[in-house]
Protein backbone atom coordinates (compact mmCIF):
# COMPACT_ATOMS: atom_id res chain seq x y z
CA UNK A 1 0.00 0.00 0.00
CA UNK A 2 1.29 3.50 0.52
CA UNK A 3 0.94 6.92 2.10
CA UNK A 4 -1.97 7.59 4.43
CA UNK A 5 -2.60 7.91 8.15
CA UNK A 6 -2.67 4.60 10.09
CA UNK A 7 -6.47 4.46 10.34
CA UNK A 8 -7.03 5.41 6.72
CA UNK A 9 -4.38 3.18 5.18
CA UNK A 10 -3.01 0.01 6.89
CA UNK A 11 -6.03 -0.47 9.14
CA UNK A 12 -8.57 0.20 6.39
CA UNK A 13 -6.84 -2.10 3.86
CA UNK A 14 -6.25 -4.69 6.59
CA UNK A 15 -9.92 -4.81 7.52
CA UNK A 16 -11.09 -4.86 3.89
CA UNK A 17 -8.66 -7.34 2.36
CA UNK A 18 -5.64 -8.15 4.57
CA UNK A 19 -4.68 -11.65 5.65
CA UNK A 20 -4.16 -10.67 9.28
CA UNK A 21 -0.42 -11.02 9.86
CA UNK A 22 0.50 -13.12 12.90
CA UNK A 23 -3.14 -13.13 14.08
CA UNK A 24 -3.59 -15.65 11.28
CA UNK A 25 -1.19 -16.92 8.58
CA UNK A 26 -0.44 -13.63 6.80
CA UNK A 27 3.27 -13.67 7.60
CA UNK A 28 3.59 -17.29 6.43
CA UNK A 29 1.95 -16.61 3.07
CA UNK A 30 4.08 -13.48 2.68
CA UNK A 31 7.21 -15.56 3.36
CA UNK A 32 6.41 -17.79 0.37
CA UNK A 33 5.86 -14.81 -1.91
CA UNK A 34 9.27 -13.49 -0.90
CA UNK A 35 11.14 -16.80 -0.87
CA UNK A 36 9.80 -18.28 -4.09
CA UNK A 37 7.93 -15.51 -5.95
CA UNK A 38 4.68 -17.42 -5.43
CA UNK A 39 1.46 -15.82 -6.61
CA UNK A 40 -1.19 -15.50 -3.91
CA UNK A 41 -3.13 -18.69 -4.74
CA UNK A 42 0.01 -20.80 -4.91
CA UNK A 43 1.42 -19.33 -1.69
CA UNK A 44 -1.85 -19.92 0.18
CA UNK A 45 -2.14 -23.50 -1.10
CA UNK A 46 1.47 -24.20 -0.09
CA UNK A 47 1.02 -22.88 3.47
CA UNK A 48 -2.38 -24.54 3.89
CA UNK A 49 -0.82 -27.85 2.87
CA UNK A 50 2.01 -27.41 5.39
CA UNK A 51 -0.49 -26.61 8.15
CA UNK A 52 -2.98 -29.30 7.00
CA UNK A 53 -5.88 -26.86 6.90
CA UNK A 54 -8.04 -25.35 4.17
CA UNK A 55 -7.06 -22.18 2.32
CA UNK A 56 -10.02 -20.40 3.89
CA UNK A 57 -8.75 -21.31 7.38
CA UNK A 58 -5.50 -19.39 6.76
CA UNK A 59 -7.19 -16.09 7.50
CA UNK A 60 -9.51 -17.40 10.24
CA UNK A 61 -8.19 -16.20 13.56
CA UNK A 62 -10.01 -18.89 15.54
CA UNK A 63 -8.28 -21.64 13.56
CA UNK A 64 -4.88 -20.02 13.25
CA UNK A 65 -4.61 -18.91 16.88
CA UNK A 66 -4.67 -22.52 18.01
CA UNK A 67 -2.34 -23.69 15.27
CA UNK A 68 0.20 -20.97 16.01
CA UNK A 69 0.18 -21.90 19.69
CA UNK A 70 0.47 -25.61 18.96
CA UNK A 71 3.36 -25.10 16.53
CA UNK A 72 4.93 -22.41 18.74
CA UNK A 73 5.47 -20.03 15.81
CA UNK A 74 4.46 -16.84 17.60
CA UNK A 75 1.08 -15.39 18.53
CA UNK A 76 -0.11 -11.81 18.41
CA UNK A 77 -0.95 -11.40 22.09
CA UNK A 78 1.66 -11.40 24.81
CA UNK A 79 1.81 -14.95 26.15
CA UNK A 80 4.68 -15.80 28.51
CA UNK A 81 6.75 -18.70 27.22
CA UNK A 82 5.54 -18.54 23.58
CA UNK A 83 8.23 -18.21 20.92
CA UNK A 84 9.06 -14.56 20.32
CA UNK A 85 10.82 -12.79 17.46
CA UNK A 86 13.76 -14.75 16.07
CA UNK A 87 12.71 -17.87 18.04
CA UNK A 88 9.41 -17.96 16.15
CA UNK A 89 11.11 -17.24 12.82
CA UNK A 90 13.50 -20.16 13.29
CA UNK A 91 10.52 -22.48 13.73
CA UNK A 92 8.73 -20.89 10.73
CA UNK A 93 11.79 -21.50 8.52
CA UNK A 94 11.69 -25.20 9.50
CA UNK A 95 7.93 -25.42 9.04
CA UNK A 96 7.96 -23.92 5.55
CA UNK A 97 11.28 -25.43 4.48
CA UNK A 98 12.80 -22.06 3.57
CA UNK A 99 15.87 -20.10 4.62
CA UNK A 100 15.31 -16.89 6.56
CA UNK A 101 18.40 -14.71 6.48
CA UNK A 102 18.27 -13.58 10.12
CA UNK A 103 17.80 -17.19 11.24
CA UNK A 104 20.77 -18.30 9.17
CA UNK A 105 22.79 -15.55 10.83
CA UNK A 106 21.72 -16.80 14.26
CA UNK A 107 22.85 -20.32 13.34
CA UNK A 108 26.23 -18.98 12.26
CA UNK A 109 26.57 -17.11 15.55
CA UNK A 110 25.65 -20.22 17.55
CA UNK A 111 28.30 -22.27 15.78
CA UNK A 112 30.90 -19.52 15.84
CA UNK A 113 34.45 -19.67 17.22
CA UNK A 114 35.11 -20.73 20.82
CA UNK A 115 38.24 -20.69 23.01
CA UNK A 116 38.07 -24.41 23.79
CA UNK B 1 -36.76 10.70 -10.25
CA UNK B 2 -33.79 8.29 -10.23
CA UNK B 3 -32.19 7.52 -6.89
CA UNK B 4 -28.88 9.27 -6.26
CA UNK B 5 -25.85 7.81 -4.50
CA UNK B 6 -22.94 9.57 -2.78
CA UNK B 7 -19.75 9.13 -4.80
CA UNK B 8 -16.45 10.80 -4.00
CA UNK B 9 -14.46 12.86 -6.45
CA UNK B 10 -10.72 12.27 -6.88
CA UNK B 11 -9.98 14.92 -4.24
CA UNK B 12 -12.23 13.08 -1.77
CA UNK B 13 -15.31 15.30 -1.56
CA UNK B 14 -18.75 13.79 -2.10
CA UNK B 15 -21.06 14.44 -5.07
CA UNK B 16 -24.35 12.70 -5.87
CA UNK B 17 -24.79 10.54 -8.94
CA UNK B 18 -27.48 8.23 -10.35
CA UNK B 19 -26.63 4.59 -11.09
CA UNK B 20 -26.60 5.40 -14.81
CA UNK B 21 -24.18 8.24 -14.23
CA UNK B 22 -21.91 6.03 -12.12
CA UNK B 23 -21.92 3.34 -14.79
CA UNK B 24 -21.08 5.90 -17.46
CA UNK B 25 -18.12 7.10 -15.39
CA UNK B 26 -16.94 3.51 -14.86
CA UNK B 27 -16.99 2.82 -18.59
CA UNK B 28 -15.31 6.10 -19.44
CA UNK B 29 -12.51 5.52 -16.89
CA UNK B 30 -11.86 1.97 -18.04
CA UNK B 31 -11.84 2.99 -21.70
CA UNK B 32 -9.38 5.78 -20.94
CA UNK B 33 -6.95 3.19 -19.51
CA UNK B 34 -7.61 0.84 -22.41
CA UNK B 35 -6.94 3.57 -24.94
CA UNK B 36 -3.74 4.82 -23.31
CA UNK B 37 -2.33 1.39 -22.47
CA UNK B 38 -3.57 -0.46 -25.57
CA UNK B 39 -5.22 -3.01 -23.27
CA UNK B 40 -8.68 -4.49 -22.88
CA UNK B 41 -11.37 -2.48 -21.04
CA UNK B 42 -13.43 -4.12 -18.31
CA UNK B 43 -16.41 -6.24 -19.31
CA UNK B 44 -20.09 -5.84 -18.41
CA UNK B 45 -19.96 -8.14 -15.40
CA UNK B 46 -17.02 -6.17 -14.02
CA UNK B 47 -18.88 -2.87 -14.49
CA UNK B 48 -21.84 -4.47 -12.67
CA UNK B 49 -19.55 -5.49 -9.79
CA UNK B 50 -18.11 -1.97 -9.49
CA UNK B 51 -21.56 -0.40 -9.71
CA UNK B 52 -22.68 -2.61 -6.80
CA UNK B 53 -19.67 -1.38 -4.81
CA UNK B 54 -20.50 2.27 -5.41
CA UNK B 55 -24.23 1.90 -4.70
CA UNK B 56 -23.67 -0.25 -1.60
CA UNK B 57 -24.66 1.92 1.40
CA UNK B 58 -22.15 0.24 3.75
CA UNK B 59 -19.43 2.52 5.03
CA UNK B 60 -16.78 -0.20 4.77
CA UNK B 61 -16.80 -3.17 2.39
CA UNK B 62 -14.55 -6.23 2.29
CA UNK B 63 -13.48 -9.18 0.18
CA UNK B 64 -15.25 -12.52 0.72
CA UNK B 65 -13.76 -14.79 3.42
CA UNK B 66 -10.80 -16.64 1.96
CA UNK B 67 -9.99 -13.99 -0.69
CA UNK B 68 -7.62 -11.99 1.54
CA UNK B 69 -4.22 -10.94 0.20
CA UNK B 70 -0.81 -10.09 1.62
CA UNK B 71 -0.12 -6.49 2.60
CA UNK B 72 3.25 -4.78 2.14
CA UNK B 73 3.86 -1.34 3.60
CA UNK B 74 5.58 1.42 1.65
CA UNK B 75 6.79 4.23 3.92
CA UNK B 76 7.06 1.94 6.94
CA UNK B 77 6.83 3.55 10.34
CA UNK B 78 6.83 7.12 9.01
CA UNK B 79 3.04 7.06 9.10
CA UNK B 80 3.33 6.77 12.89
CA UNK B 81 6.29 8.96 13.84
CA UNK B 82 6.49 11.20 10.75
CA UNK B 83 5.01 14.58 9.99
CA UNK B 84 1.92 15.25 7.88
CA UNK B 85 4.01 15.41 4.70
CA UNK B 86 3.86 11.61 4.84
CA UNK B 87 0.42 11.50 6.49
CA UNK B 88 2.36 10.84 9.70
CA UNK B 89 0.60 11.29 13.00
CA UNK B 90 3.67 12.44 14.96
CA UNK B 91 3.77 9.83 17.71
CA UNK B 92 7.29 9.83 19.19
CA UNK B 93 7.96 6.11 18.81
CA UNK B 94 11.25 4.50 17.85
CA UNK B 95 11.19 2.72 14.50
CA UNK B 96 11.46 -0.62 16.29
CA UNK B 97 8.37 0.26 18.31
CA UNK B 98 6.60 1.42 15.15
CA UNK B 99 7.25 -1.92 13.50
CA UNK B 100 6.05 -3.79 16.58
CA UNK B 101 2.86 -1.70 16.60
CA UNK B 102 2.22 -2.65 12.98
CA UNK B 103 2.93 -6.34 13.64
CA UNK B 104 0.94 -6.70 16.84
CA UNK B 105 -1.68 -3.94 16.79
CA UNK B 106 -2.38 -3.55 13.05
CA UNK B 107 -1.90 -7.26 12.15
CA UNK B 108 0.54 -6.40 9.36
CA UNK B 109 1.60 -9.35 7.17
CA UNK B 110 4.98 -7.73 6.51
CA UNK B 111 6.56 -4.50 7.68
CA UNK B 112 9.15 -2.03 6.54
CA UNK B 113 12.05 -0.12 8.08
CA UNK B 114 13.05 3.13 6.42
CA UNK B 115 15.12 6.23 7.08
CA UNK B 116 13.20 9.45 7.67
CA UNK B 117 14.54 10.90 4.40
CA UNK B 118 13.38 7.71 2.66
CA UNK B 119 15.95 7.83 -0.18
CA UNK B 120 18.84 5.41 -0.72
CA UNK B 121 21.56 8.04 -1.18
CA UNK B 122 21.38 9.65 2.30
CA UNK B 123 21.42 6.21 3.94
CA UNK B 124 24.92 5.46 2.63
CA UNK B 125 26.84 7.60 5.17
CA UNK B 126 24.71 6.32 8.07
CA UNK B 127 24.46 2.70 7.02
CA UNK B 128 25.97 1.39 10.28
CA UNK B 129 23.15 3.08 12.20
CA UNK B 130 20.55 1.52 9.91
CA UNK B 131 22.19 -1.89 10.24
CA UNK B 132 21.96 -1.69 14.03
CA UNK B 133 18.29 -0.73 13.98
CA UNK B 134 17.56 -3.53 11.53
CA UNK B 135 19.44 -6.05 13.71
CA UNK B 136 17.25 -5.16 16.69
CA UNK B 137 14.08 -5.30 14.59
CA UNK B 138 14.98 -8.72 13.21
CA UNK B 139 15.60 -10.14 16.68
CA UNK B 140 12.27 -9.06 18.09
CA UNK B 141 9.75 -9.40 15.26
CA UNK B 142 8.25 -12.31 13.32
CA UNK B 143 6.87 -10.89 10.06
CA UNK B 144 9.15 -10.40 7.03
CA UNK B 145 10.93 -7.04 7.25
CA UNK B 146 11.62 -4.90 4.20
CA UNK B 147 14.02 -1.96 4.13
CA UNK B 148 12.41 0.67 1.95
CA UNK B 149 13.74 3.77 0.21
CA UNK B 150 13.38 5.73 -3.02
CA UNK B 151 15.95 5.60 -5.85
CA UNK B 152 15.32 9.37 -6.11
CA UNK B 153 17.77 10.30 -8.87
CA UNK B 154 16.94 13.92 -8.18
CA UNK B 155 19.45 13.83 -5.32
CA UNK B 156 22.28 13.26 -7.83
CA UNK B 157 21.58 16.53 -9.69
CA UNK B 158 22.57 20.10 -8.73
CA UNK B 159 22.20 21.61 -6.20
CA UNK B 160 21.94 18.37 -4.17
CA UNK B 161 24.32 16.24 -6.20
CA UNK B 162 27.37 16.34 -8.46
CA UNK B 163 25.71 16.38 -11.89
CA UNK B 164 23.90 19.01 -13.91
CA UNK B 165 20.15 19.17 -13.36
CA UNK B 166 18.16 17.97 -16.38
CA UNK B 167 15.28 20.21 -15.32
CA UNK B 168 17.60 23.21 -15.76
CA UNK B 169 19.43 21.91 -18.82
CA UNK B 170 16.44 20.87 -20.91
CA UNK B 171 14.75 24.31 -21.01
CA UNK B 172 18.09 25.68 -22.25
CA UNK B 173 17.98 23.10 -25.07
CA UNK B 174 21.11 21.42 -23.66
CA UNK B 175 19.77 18.00 -24.56
CA UNK B 176 23.08 16.16 -24.77
CA UNK B 177 24.25 17.60 -21.45
CA UNK B 178 20.96 16.63 -19.77
CA UNK B 179 21.27 13.10 -21.10
CA UNK B 180 24.89 12.77 -20.01
CA UNK B 181 24.00 13.96 -16.48
CA UNK B 182 21.30 11.29 -16.23
CA UNK B 183 23.59 8.53 -17.47
CA UNK B 184 26.20 9.49 -14.87
CA UNK B 185 23.52 9.65 -12.16
CA UNK B 186 22.43 6.12 -13.05
CA UNK B 187 25.96 4.80 -12.42
CA UNK B 188 26.20 6.50 -9.03
CA UNK B 189 22.70 5.54 -7.92
CA UNK B 190 23.24 1.89 -8.79
CA UNK B 191 26.47 1.90 -6.80
CA UNK B 192 24.79 3.51 -3.77
CA UNK B 193 21.71 1.27 -3.81
CA UNK B 194 23.73 -1.92 -4.17
CA UNK B 195 26.12 -0.84 -1.41
CA UNK B 196 23.36 -0.03 1.09
CA UNK B 197 21.21 -3.06 0.31
CA UNK B 198 24.18 -5.42 0.54
CA UNK B 199 25.01 -4.07 3.99
CA UNK B 200 21.41 -4.75 5.04
CA UNK B 201 21.62 -8.30 3.68
CA UNK B 202 24.88 -8.79 5.60
CA UNK B 203 23.14 -8.24 8.97
CA UNK B 204 20.18 -10.52 8.23
CA UNK B 205 17.73 -8.43 6.20
CA UNK B 206 14.85 -10.23 4.48
CA UNK B 207 13.94 -7.90 1.69
CA UNK B 208 14.19 -4.43 0.21
CA UNK B 209 11.62 -2.17 -1.40
CA UNK B 210 12.57 0.25 -4.17
CA UNK B 211 9.70 2.65 -3.63
CA UNK B 212 8.53 5.39 -6.05
CA UNK B 213 10.76 4.01 -8.78
CA UNK B 214 10.78 6.17 -11.89
CA UNK B 215 9.96 9.38 -10.03
CA UNK B 216 12.81 11.13 -11.86
CA UNK B 217 11.98 9.49 -15.17
CA UNK B 218 13.44 6.74 -17.32
CA UNK B 219 16.94 7.06 -15.79
CA UNK B 220 15.47 6.46 -12.33
CA UNK B 221 13.80 3.26 -13.59
CA UNK B 222 16.97 2.11 -15.38
CA UNK B 223 19.10 2.59 -12.25
CA UNK B 224 16.66 0.52 -10.24
CA UNK B 225 16.56 -2.33 -12.76
CA UNK B 226 20.35 -2.55 -12.77
CA UNK B 227 20.50 -2.45 -8.97
CA UNK B 228 17.94 -5.28 -8.80
CA UNK B 229 19.97 -7.33 -11.26
CA UNK B 230 23.19 -6.92 -9.28
CA UNK B 231 21.57 -7.59 -5.91
CA UNK B 232 19.86 -10.75 -7.12
CA UNK B 233 23.23 -11.98 -8.35
CA UNK B 234 25.12 -11.22 -5.15
CA UNK B 235 22.61 -11.59 -2.27
CA UNK B 236 19.52 -13.58 -1.33
CA UNK B 237 17.41 -10.48 -0.73
CA UNK B 238 13.81 -10.56 -1.85
CA UNK B 239 13.14 -7.39 -3.84
CA UNK B 240 9.98 -5.39 -4.37
CA UNK B 241 9.93 -2.68 -7.03
CA UNK B 242 7.14 -0.16 -6.52
CA UNK B 243 6.55 2.61 -9.01
CA UNK B 244 6.05 6.38 -8.69
CA UNK B 245 3.54 6.82 -11.49
CA UNK B 246 1.61 4.92 -14.13
CA UNK B 247 3.82 6.08 -17.00
CA UNK B 248 7.63 6.25 -17.30
CA UNK B 249 8.55 9.85 -18.08
CA UNK B 250 11.15 10.21 -20.84
CA UNK B 251 13.41 12.71 -19.09
CA UNK B 252 16.25 11.16 -21.10
CA UNK B 253 14.16 9.57 -23.80
CA UNK B 254 16.61 7.08 -25.26
CA UNK B 255 17.43 4.85 -22.32
CA UNK B 256 16.81 1.14 -22.73
CA UNK B 257 16.93 -2.01 -20.61
CA UNK B 258 17.58 -5.30 -22.38
CA UNK B 259 16.63 -3.72 -25.70
CA UNK B 260 13.38 -2.12 -24.52
CA UNK B 261 13.01 1.66 -24.51
CA UNK B 262 11.91 2.74 -21.05
CA UNK B 263 10.16 6.03 -21.75
CA UNK B 264 6.43 5.67 -22.14
CA UNK B 265 5.96 2.24 -20.58
CA UNK B 266 2.73 1.51 -18.72
CA UNK B 267 2.43 -0.99 -15.81
CA UNK B 268 1.83 -4.12 -17.92
CA UNK B 269 5.09 -3.42 -19.81
CA UNK B 270 7.01 -2.18 -16.76
CA UNK B 271 6.44 -5.48 -14.96
CA UNK B 272 8.07 -7.49 -17.74
CA UNK B 273 11.35 -5.60 -17.27
CA UNK B 274 11.13 -5.75 -13.48
CA UNK B 275 10.65 -9.49 -13.76
CA UNK B 276 13.56 -9.80 -16.20
CA UNK B 277 15.82 -7.94 -13.76
CA UNK B 278 14.97 -10.59 -11.15
CA UNK B 279 12.64 -8.78 -8.74
CA UNK B 280 10.23 -10.82 -6.62
CA UNK B 281 7.27 -8.42 -6.28
CA UNK B 282 6.07 -5.55 -8.48
CA UNK B 283 4.00 -2.61 -7.25
CA UNK B 284 2.22 -0.86 -10.13
CA UNK B 285 0.87 2.66 -9.72
CA UNK B 286 -2.13 4.25 -11.37
CA UNK B 287 -2.57 7.92 -10.55
CA UNK B 288 -5.83 9.49 -9.36
CA UNK B 289 -7.31 12.41 -11.30
CA UNK B 290 -8.77 14.84 -8.74
CA UNK B 291 -11.28 16.37 -11.14
CA UNK B 292 -12.84 13.00 -12.01
CA UNK B 293 -15.13 10.86 -9.85
CA UNK B 294 -13.77 7.87 -7.93
CA UNK B 295 -15.97 5.69 -10.16
CA UNK B 296 -13.96 6.91 -13.15
CA UNK B 297 -10.67 6.65 -11.25
CA UNK B 298 -11.21 3.20 -9.74
CA UNK B 299 -12.39 1.65 -13.02
CA UNK B 300 -9.37 3.15 -14.74
CA UNK B 301 -6.94 1.91 -12.07
CA UNK B 302 -8.41 -1.59 -12.02
CA UNK B 303 -8.20 -1.81 -15.83
CA UNK B 304 -4.49 -0.99 -15.83
CA UNK B 305 -3.71 -3.27 -12.88
CA UNK B 306 -5.72 -6.20 -14.26
CA UNK B 307 -3.62 -6.08 -17.44
CA UNK B 308 -0.46 -5.91 -15.31
CA UNK B 309 -1.47 -8.94 -13.23
CA UNK B 310 -2.21 -10.91 -16.41
CA UNK B 311 1.17 -9.98 -17.92
CA UNK B 312 3.14 -10.89 -14.81
CA UNK B 313 4.73 -14.08 -13.52
CA UNK B 314 5.64 -12.54 -10.15
CA UNK B 315 3.34 -11.36 -7.34
CA UNK B 316 1.69 -7.97 -7.91
CA UNK B 317 1.25 -5.74 -4.84
CA UNK B 318 -0.58 -2.74 -6.22
CA UNK B 319 0.27 0.66 -4.72
CA UNK B 320 -2.85 1.93 -3.00
CA UNK B 321 -1.77 4.88 -0.92
CA UNK B 322 -3.50 8.22 -1.09
CA UNK B 323 -3.70 9.45 -4.67
CA UNK B 324 -2.96 6.12 -6.36
CA UNK B 325 -4.65 2.78 -7.06
CA UNK B 326 -8.19 4.10 -6.84
CA UNK B 327 -7.77 6.10 -3.62
CA UNK B 328 -8.55 9.82 -3.44
CA UNK B 329 -5.81 12.46 -3.20
CA UNK B 330 -6.36 13.20 0.46
CA UNK B 331 -3.77 12.71 3.17
CA UNK B 332 -6.19 10.98 5.57
CA UNK B 333 -7.90 8.72 3.03
CA UNK B 334 -11.65 8.09 3.52
CA UNK B 335 -12.10 4.47 4.53
CA UNK B 336 -15.20 3.98 2.33
CA UNK B 337 -13.06 4.73 -0.73
CA UNK B 338 -10.04 2.77 0.47
CA UNK B 339 -12.06 -0.35 1.26
CA UNK B 340 -13.88 -0.20 -2.10
CA UNK B 341 -10.56 0.11 -3.91
CA UNK B 342 -9.21 -2.87 -1.92
CA UNK B 343 -12.14 -5.05 -2.92
CA UNK B 344 -12.03 -4.02 -6.59
CA UNK B 345 -8.30 -4.73 -6.86
CA UNK B 346 -8.68 -8.19 -5.31
CA UNK B 347 -11.89 -9.26 -6.99
CA UNK B 348 -11.42 -7.81 -10.49
CA UNK B 349 -7.70 -7.18 -10.99
CA UNK B 350 -6.82 -10.37 -9.00
CA UNK B 351 -3.79 -8.79 -7.30
CA UNK B 352 -1.51 -10.88 -5.09
CA UNK B 353 -1.21 -8.17 -2.49
CA UNK B 354 -1.68 -4.50 -1.71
Amino acid sequence: MGVGDPYGMPIAHGVAAGMGGIRTAGDLVARMQLAQKMRISEAKAFVADKLRISVQDLSDVTVMREIREDLDIGVITSVPGCAKGIEAKARIADLLGIKINSVERLKRKLSGPTRD
Amino acid sequence: MAEKYPVRMGDGHFVEMTADEIRAHLIEGSEDAADRGKIAPLDDSEYDFLLDLFTNPARVVGVPQGHEVVLTHDIGTLRLDGDQGNSGVGIPLSRLQGIQVHERAFAADTMELGHVDYSWKPVKPIIAQEQQVLENVLLSTIVPIFYGAMPNLGLYYAPDGPFGNPSDLLPMAKIDEAREAQELAVEHAVRDMVYVATKLWDVGGDAINFDTTGAAGDADFKATLHAVEQLKDSTGLAIEVGMAGEFILGMHGKLEYEGTRLAGLFPHDQVKLVEKAGADIFGPVVNTNTSRSMAWNLARAVTFVKACVEASNIPIHVNMGMGVGGSPVFETPPIDSVSRASVAMVEIARVDGL
